[in-house]
């Protein structure tokens, strides 16, 4: 899975979001190191990574709290805690949530590969994960 | 750049309706340079309005100035800052527009939220963040709050400086 944290410097939220998603990966049994971590220093740069605010976290390219109306650009992202009130960082749970859906998407679906070798280490890793369950 | 002990810079600035507004010697006066597109100003948003309403019976004011850049941040406009007072949002709290950022720049304001207090005299009495975190609604902008009991009983804030915590004033290139 790839674990992606895009910010912006401007925005001091960005350090105490890593901590939270680092603390949250290694609860669900994700390397916390796992995290990609970018910066975004130009307007063309949010505009190319539909970057709509500082900090932005992508699980296999979903985001946590999806804003698809929003502009891009170099700015603070607004996130709404669980109990309505605003918040630089996201809802640890709705991360978590997240974190969870992209890996049972990333479970579901089909090998991407056409490779027989691919396909069937796909079909091995969906057996272990049936076994485990 | 306007430091705690100093005389806070005079200003006149319109409010949503276009009226103006300008310190005019009341007991104390919060000026607190916010915007709309903030995260860490709409978190501490709804304490610092509850500081407005629970010191206004004791002679206390709150003017709340967004100078951000609407053209780079469309959120802050002036028809943006209007419908949040519409919605009721600012409880009565003037929510003015320093268009050509000069008020920020003479106060030297860092962040959105970032809070000065003015005394009587127009002396800057306390400067910084309401309260030590934006995500405990449980602080109740104590920081402020302890500001405004110390220059409304004739003492002096402790702390009277704090470090302002939020988004960087949006400058116009």
């Amino acid at each position: 899975m790839r674990v992606e944290l895009l910010f912006w410097a401007g925005c001091p939220s960005h350090e105490k979001a890593l901590a939270e998603l680092r603390e949250i990966l290694a609860e669900e049994g994700v390397d916390p190191r796992a995290v990609v971590v970018r910066e975004i220093e130009t307007e063309g740069d949010a505009a190319s990574e539909r970057f709509i605010g500082s900090p932005t976290i992508r699980f296999d390219g979903a985001e946590v709290q999806p804003q698809p109306n929003e502009p891009a650009g170099l700015t603070c992202r607004v996130y709404r805690r669980r109990d309505g009130r605003f918040s630089p960082t996201p809802d640890p749970e709705d991360v978590r949530d997240a974190l969870r859906d992209a890996r049972a998407q990333a479970h579901a679906a089909p090998p991407t590969g056409h490779s027989p070798l691919a396909a069937a280490a796909a079909a091995a890793a969906m057996a272990a994960e049936e076994e485990r369950r | 750049m306007t430091a705690v002990g100093e005389r806070a810079p005079a200003f006149t600035l319109p409010d949503t309706s276009g009226e103006p507004h300008a310190l005019d010697g009341s007991p104390v006066t919060v000026v607190v340079f916010t915007c709309n597109h903030c995260p860490y100003a709409l978190a501490w948003h709804e304490r610092l309005i509850d500081v407005a309403r629970d010191f206004a019976p004791r002679g206390a004011r709150m003017l709340a100035i967004n100078p951000n850049d609407a053209e780079r941040y469309p959120r802050d406009s002036p028809e943006q800052m209007r419908a949040r007072v519409q919605q009721g949002e600012f409880d009565g709290v003037p929510y003015l527009r320093d268009e050509t950022q000069e008020v920020a720049r003479a106060y030297d304001a860092k962040t959105t939220p970032d809070v000065f207090v003015v005394d009587a005299d127009g002396a800057v009495r306390y400067r910084g963040a309401p309260d030590a975190d934006y995500d405990d609604p449980a602080q109740n902008a104590a920081w402020l709050r302890t500001a405004l009991d110390a220059v409304l009983s004739g003492g002096s804030p402790e702390p009277a400086e704090t470090q302002p915590v939020g988004c960087s004033i949006k400058w116009k290139p």
